[in-house]
Parts: C-alpha cells; structure tokens; sequence
C-alpha cells in the first residue's frame, strides 16, 4: 500500500511559494508599471484586510457567504444523496431523469440569477437557491454513477450473508459509494464557495460577493483585493476540512488501490 | 433425495434467450464430497454453480440444495470498507451469542494464519491472503456446503500451489462438501475427489475423472499426473495419446 508521510500539518513549501508571489507582487507594485489605482500594493490589502477586520464588516460577509453556503449544499447533499441512490438502483429511472439531469447539471447556476431575484428576492433565499442548484445536480449524477458501479459480487455475498433490506442500504449500498461521493462533495462544495461570490454580487446586500462589489463601487482596489484574498483563503480551508473525511479508515480503500 | 446426497440436479437445462448454456445437466454431490467442474472458458461452469447455488433458476429440470451454503468467488468478495476481522465477523452473523462470535472469528484468524493481520483492510493484502479471508468468512456460516468460483484463479501459480495445499489443510479441520468451478485442471486434480469434465457450451458432462489417493497430492504425483492427462485428451488438448494412460 502506499503509506504517504502525515500530511496534517502544512508542508514548508506549502508557505514559500505564496510567500514568493506576495513578494513579487510587491516588487511589481513598487515599481509603478501600472498605476496605484489599478495595482493595489500587498501592504495595502494587507491593512485592508486588518481595517475591515477590525471593523467586523469582512468576518459578518464570512458569516454571511458562508452560511448560504451550507444551506445551499447541505440542501443539495440531503436531496441529492437520495436520489442519486435512486437512479443507480433503477435503470428504468435513469432513463427518465439522466438526460434532465444532465441538462440541468451543464445550465450554468448563474444563468438563474435573473429568475432567481424575480422569484425570491434579495438576500439569503436567491443565494441558496443558486448554489443547490450549482450542487445538486452534479451530486444526483455522481450518486447515480456509483451506485451502478457497484461490483455485483458484493451484492451475492451480501445475500450469503443473509444481510437484505434496509441493512443492505447501510452495510452495503453507502460504504460501496463512500468514498466516490467524498470526492464529489468536495468537488460540489468548492463549486458552491464560487457561486455563492457571483450570486451575492448581484443580489447581495452582504456577503464577500457584496464585498468585492461594494469595493468596486467605490474604487477601493485595496478593499477589492482584500475580499478576494479572504475568499480564496475560505475557499481552500473548506477543501482541507472535506478532505479529512477522505482519512477515515475505512474509506481509505477507494483512494489507495 | 438420500441421506448421503447434499446437492441434486436433474437434467438442468439454462438457456438466456435463444442461448441454451447448460443442457441437461445431471448432478450429484454426496456429503463429504470435492466435486470439481472443469471445462473450456465460456463453457457454462459458472452458470452450473449459480444454478447450484440458486442465485439461477433453471428452465428446466430440478434442484435439490440443503438449507444453507455459502459461496467464494473469483474475484473480490470481501468488503473492501471492513478490516478482516469485522468481514469475518460477519460471516458469523447467525450466531446469536456476541462471546461466541469472537471466539468462533479467533479460532477463524488463527485457522487461517492471519490473526496479526486481523485489524488490516483487505487493500493491504495480498491476493492469497484475500482468498484466505473469504475461505474463512465463508466457513463462519457453518453451513454444509461450499461453492467456490474459481476462487484462486487470480493468484499467481506458487500462489495458487499454497492456497491449493492451505485449503487442504483447512477443510481437514473443517470438513465440508465443496463444489468447486476452476479452469485450473491441475488444481482439480490436487483437490477433487471427483472431477466433472464439461463440454463446449451448451455444457454436458463428457467424463467423469475419480481420484481416490488422500488429499494432500503433490501436483507431481502419478495419480494426478494421469488426471490431468485424461482431462486434457477429453477436452481435445492432449496429442500424444498413449493407450493405457489415458484410460482408466
């Protein structure tokens, strides 16, 4: 088996190459290529960062951003778990609903904004609405896929076995899925995190979507950079905590062989 | 059905569609008894132990199985998401009693030499090791009867030697009757007390080979030797036909 060293903590190269692109866009920045209102310096940002932290402004947009995020994905996850399990069983429900998925799942969520503002507003309910729909397709279609991707062996065993009806749902069907739908969480959890920023640009009143456009609106680049720095940081820490569940023991099967 | 016989088919005939892949097999395995069916690839010997172990209904003829048999397959049938004890653990699901349980699943791991391994998940195993645990799973159900599916046929050919005297060795501590399916011939002549020789699909039984010397055989051993020459001239493989040899 391939035993990777500890991964939990964060390698040293992991620090120098960000730490290297700060600096050089600092060298940039310093030399006066391209005008200050254009090019926010790294300290700027920085103080950008502290100020709107002070102010409780960036951490209330965090909040925000992220618990429409959870509402959205958690949402798609609780519909989309089952009925991805669903189709995977039933072929004659793939028939039916691949192809709308399908659809669905290839129609960018932002080209719902429009009816999404129409239908519920400004604020949280248009924001989770686009981000389940960002999810739960992909989610469905992944389900599917594993589910009918189970090797039939397991299922005779589990007949052997004597293990049927609800307990083959549990013992079998879910831990055969596992760990395809871990990596699909992840997947659909960072596409929700993009989302969420483009939905609240439009129809935010807060939210780190709302940051970067309320710092557009009134040319503070520095504040601009700021909400970006902060959305990207959040965005790479939510990955790093779904990928803990891929270091339970007993999905670790799916990753290694 | 008699005392002695465990498993009966009468004139099992399989078709898929306008396919017919068994035709008119008649089966009989005593209790006790190493069957071994060998035969060439895609002749059906697969279909034949799905029929035996009902996972198939005949189109036609009858079967008569006893209550409980459990089967090992050829490619992996343990869970990949438990470790090898929690697998064999659940092999032992009919017994009631937790105490027993454990104890019936250390006698198992110690059975089967892998009580150091007992907390690995069967990705950190080897392919002989795997089949080791599936043997082991499958004993736990204590029923008569094992049906086994090619069931080394993924191992390399040392391997397969070990596991072939390992079986051996473990179904003398724990006696059942087996059906075992394999494309190994050696292998059928090693283990079997009997091997059925099946023709091109749709399957019948052209021969029927017994070998009567105890098990462990060397694969060497005369006796042995001159199965695998008999199998091999009935199925057409075999060109230098010595009178004698061949014929029992």
């Amino acid at each position: 088996m391939a035993q990777s060293p500890s991964r939990t903590s964060v390698p040293l190269l992991a620090l120098v190459t960000p730490a290297v692109l700060v600096a050089v866009w600092a060298v940039v920045s310093s030399a006066h290529l391209f005008p200050p209102s254009l090019f926010p310096h790294p300290a700027d940002v920085a103080r950008g960062v502290w100020l709107e932290l002070r102010s409780g402004s960036l951490v209330n947009d965090a909040i925000a951003s992220l618990f429409r995020v959870s509402a959205g994905f958690l949402l798609a996850v609780i519909l989309g778990v089952p009925a991805g399990l669903l189709l995977g069983h039933s072929a004659r429900a793939r028939d039916a609903f691949l192809p709308l998925v399908n659809f669905f799942r290839s129609l960018s969520p932002l080209a719902w904004i429009p009816f999404a503002i129409l239908w519920l507003g400004i604020g949280d309910p248009p924001a989770i609405f686009l981000i389940f729909m960002a999810a739960f397709f992909p989610i469905v279609l992944s389900t599917s896929a594993a589910v009918a991707n189970i090797p039939s062996v397991f299922f005779r065993v589990a007949r052997d076995l004597g293990i049927g009806g609800p307990r083959l749902l549990s013992a079998v069907t879910l831990p055969a899925i596992a760990p395809q739908v871990i990596t699909t969480l992840r997947v659909t959890a960072g596409l929700s995190w993009l989302v969420v920023v483009a939905a609240e640009m439009i129809a935010g009143r807060d939210g780190l979507g709302f940051a970067v456009w309320d710092a557009r609106n009134g040319l503070r680049i520095d504040l601009l950079a700021a909400a970006m720095v902060v959305i990207g940081v959040i965005g790479a820490a939510l990955d790093r905590l779904l990928v803990e569940l891929t270091r339970i023991p007993s999905v670790r099967w799916g990753y290694e062989r | 059905m008699s005392a002695a016989q465990l498993l009966r088919l009468e004139s099992v005939t399989v078709a898929f569609g306008a396919v017919e892949v068994l035709s008119g097999i008649d089966l009989e395995v005593r209790d006790g008894e190493f069957v071994a069916l060998v035969g060439p690839s895609g002749c059906g010997k697969t279909t034949l132990l799905n029929v035996c172990s009902g996972w198939l209904s005949p189109s036609t003829g009858s079967v008569h199985r006893p209550a409980g048999l459990r089967m090992v397959f050829q490619q992996d049938g343990l869970f990949p998401w438990l470790t090898v004890d929690e697998n064999i653990l659940l092999g032992l699901s009919q017994v009631p009693d937790r105490r027993e349980q454990r104890e019936r699943a250390d006698a198992l791991l110690d059975l089967i030499g892998l009580t150091a391994f007992a907390g690995a998940y069967p990705h950190q195993l080897s392919g002989g090791m795997r089949q080791r645990v599936e043997l082991a799973r499958a004993l736990g159900g204590e029923t008569p009867l094992l049906l086994m599916d090619e069931p080394f046929s993924s191992l390399d050919y040392l391997a397969r030697l070990k596991m072939r005297w390992e079986l051996t060795r473990i179904l003398r501590e724990q006696p059942r009757t087996v059906v075992l399916v394999t494309h190994d011939i050696e292998e059928a002549a090693q283990l079997a007390d009997r091997v059925l020789v099946l023709s091109e699909r749709p399957a019948r039984v052209r021969d029927e080979v017994v070998l009567e010397m105890p098990r462990p055989r060397d694969p060497t051993h005369p006796e042995v030797v001159s199965a695998v020459h008999r199998i091999l001239t009935v199925l057409g493989l075999e060109s230098d036909v010595e009178s004698g040899r061949s014929s029992r």
